[in-house]
């Protein structure tokens, strides 16, 4: 197996061939596809109606608590790949402290659950 | 001197790999997506009592190449108040992450890209990479039903991240690595993942579902209420980069994630004696996979945003972090044997299975009680 250093050049590799390979097949289409400009094509979709205003506005966010939710708990799991692999060699120290771990976010996920956070409207 | 492998010098041979593995990659995205859309529309034809595409080539086999050739030579529309260098990155940042998640598939014993030593949590990395690029579409669009459809993608995808997530601890807390050969090789004989983490599975397969836009879980695209979702505005090789490349793509990562952790991979009759063989049994166990993914589609229908987040957050969560502590304590008390993880891993399925009626019906009640109450209140 390639050393540590180099298995992240073909990570690099299959990034760059990605975005060249979009540009690519997008640069093929252009130069293929009729191109006939009307106004009415250059109009935003919004069901066949002319568009009131623009879409860059004000939205309820709903999702807003929900998205600070997945922060915790994404960083959570980051913390849970380590333990996981090393698991056998922490032994029961490991566990205990993962279960307090876990245990203050469940409370966490318990308050924002009371508090009517997770309903969606 | 050393020889690499085919008697060519390391200092040739190193390039040459990575130039074969980018093309290999490529090669199996665009045939997949291909096969796979032929495939969704004549399993769900057969499905729904119709015949599915037939006309073009033999059994219609063609119908999709000659879709793709449609797709390349029709007009690319950009509509002018979306925000160009948005509108047109999106379609890379949703393709690149995808692409990127080819390096670690481990295909056979040693025709993988590369086998990173944090190879799931890379998976993970990039999965949640392309949850990016569609909100960039949908912002960059400047349309309503875009907009939308973007933010409830965003919504939906980091929520069922983490159910999908911790369902992967569980595998690496039993195999104790997270390189996918390691997993694979754990897995040797019939003792296949699966039958020891059912429902690290079961999870896994759920949040899957959600993470790739499928149905019953294809909100973000749900095309009786938003059009196409954060699709709308695009058109001609970019709509088909986004949509068949990226998420048939990204169909067949999930698929083959599936089928390493839980399915031994490679692994098969035969493999020790043909290496090559390896390549057989992937490619069977992740088509099989994606087939059940279509009999799904075809089978259930669209949930509603509420209920998708409140199943992820008040269902899914909990019982992914009660399966890693289980887990976790039976492994800690019994090193040496995988059989009790099993038991308490299918009794959880079997408490799962039976309880979600159960636990519905009383949220059923509550709901309705509440809601009788207010209509009270409200008359009198």
């Amino acid at each position: 197996m390639p050393d540590y250093s180099l298995s992240y050049v073909y990570v690099f590799a299959f990034l760059v061939v990605g975005a060249l390979f979009v540009t690519a097949l997008l640069t093929i289409a252009r130069l293929i596809a009729p191109k006939k400009v009307t106004p009415e094509k250059l109009r935003t979709y919004e069901s066949g109606e002319e568009p009131i205003g623009q879409a860059w506005g004000r939205w309820p966010t709903h999702f807003y608590v929900f998205a600070l939710l997945f922060v915790v708990f994404d960083v959570e799991v980051i913390f849970l790949f380590p333990w996981a692999v090393l698991f056998r060699q922490l032994g029961i120290a490991g566990l205990v402290e993962v279960v307090v771990f876990i245990g203050i976010l469940v409370v966490g996920l318990y308050y924002a659950w009371k508090k009517d956070a997770l309903n969606w409207y | 001197m050393p020889v690499g492998p085919l008697g060519l010098d390391p200092l040739f041979w190193a390039p040459l790999r990575l130039i074969i593995a980018v093309a290999l990659a490529l090669f199996l995205v665009l045939n997949g997506a291909l096969l796979q859309i032929y495939l969704e529309r004549k399993i769900q034809a057969i499905i729904q009592d119709r015949l599915g595409p037939y006309h073009v080539g033999p059994f219609g086999l063609l119908q999709t190449f000659a879709d793709a050739i449609k797709l390349i030579a029709k007009e690319d529309v950009r509509a002018r108040a979306t925000d160009p260098w948005f509108f047109l990155a999106a379609p890379a940042l949703v393709f690149c992450p995808m692409l990127a998640s080819w390096v670690v598939l481990p295909f056979a014993q040693d025709i993988v890209g590369v086998d990173l030593n944090i190879g799931l949590l890379y998976l993970t990395t990039l999965g949640s990479m392309t949850v990016l690029g569609i909100v960039i579409a949908g912002w960059a669009s400047n349309n309503k039903y875009a907009l939308v459809g973007g933010l409830r993608s965003a919504g939906q995808l980091i929520s069922y991240e983490i159910p999908q997530i911790l369902a992967l601890v569980s595998v690496a807390l039993v195999v104790g690595s997270l390189s996918m050969i390691d997993i694979t090789r754990s897995q040797a004989g019939p003792m296949v993942n699966v039958f020891v983490l059912p429902f690290s599975f079961l999870i896994y397969f759920i949040a899957a579902l959600a993470e790739t836009n499928r149905t019953p879980f294809d909100l973000p695209e749900a095309e009786s209420e938003l059009v196409a979702g954060w699709l709308t505005e695009y058109s001609g090789m970019r709509w088909g980069t986004m949509l068949a490349l990226s998420e048939y793509g990204n169909v067949t990562v999930v698929s083959s994630i599936v089928t390493t952790l839980w399915f031994g991979g490679w692994q098969g009759p035969g493999v020790d004696a043909i290496p090559l063989l390896g390549v057989l049994w992937f490619t069977l166990k992740v088509y099989g996979v994606i087939v059940v993914m279509m009999w799904i589609r075809a089978t259930l229908p669209r949930l509603r945003i509420d209920q998708l987040m409140t199943f992820c957050w008040l269902g899914l969560i909990p019982l992914a972090l009660l399966n890693i502590m289980v887990v976790a304590v039976l492994a800690l008390a019994f090193p040496d044997t995988k059989i009790p993880i099993a038991l308490a891993s299918w009794l959880l399925v079997i408490a799962f299975i039976a309880g979600v009626p159960f636990v519905q019906r009383r949220r059923l009640a509550l709901l309705r009680a509440r809601a009788s109450a207010s209509a009270v209140r409200a008359a009198s």
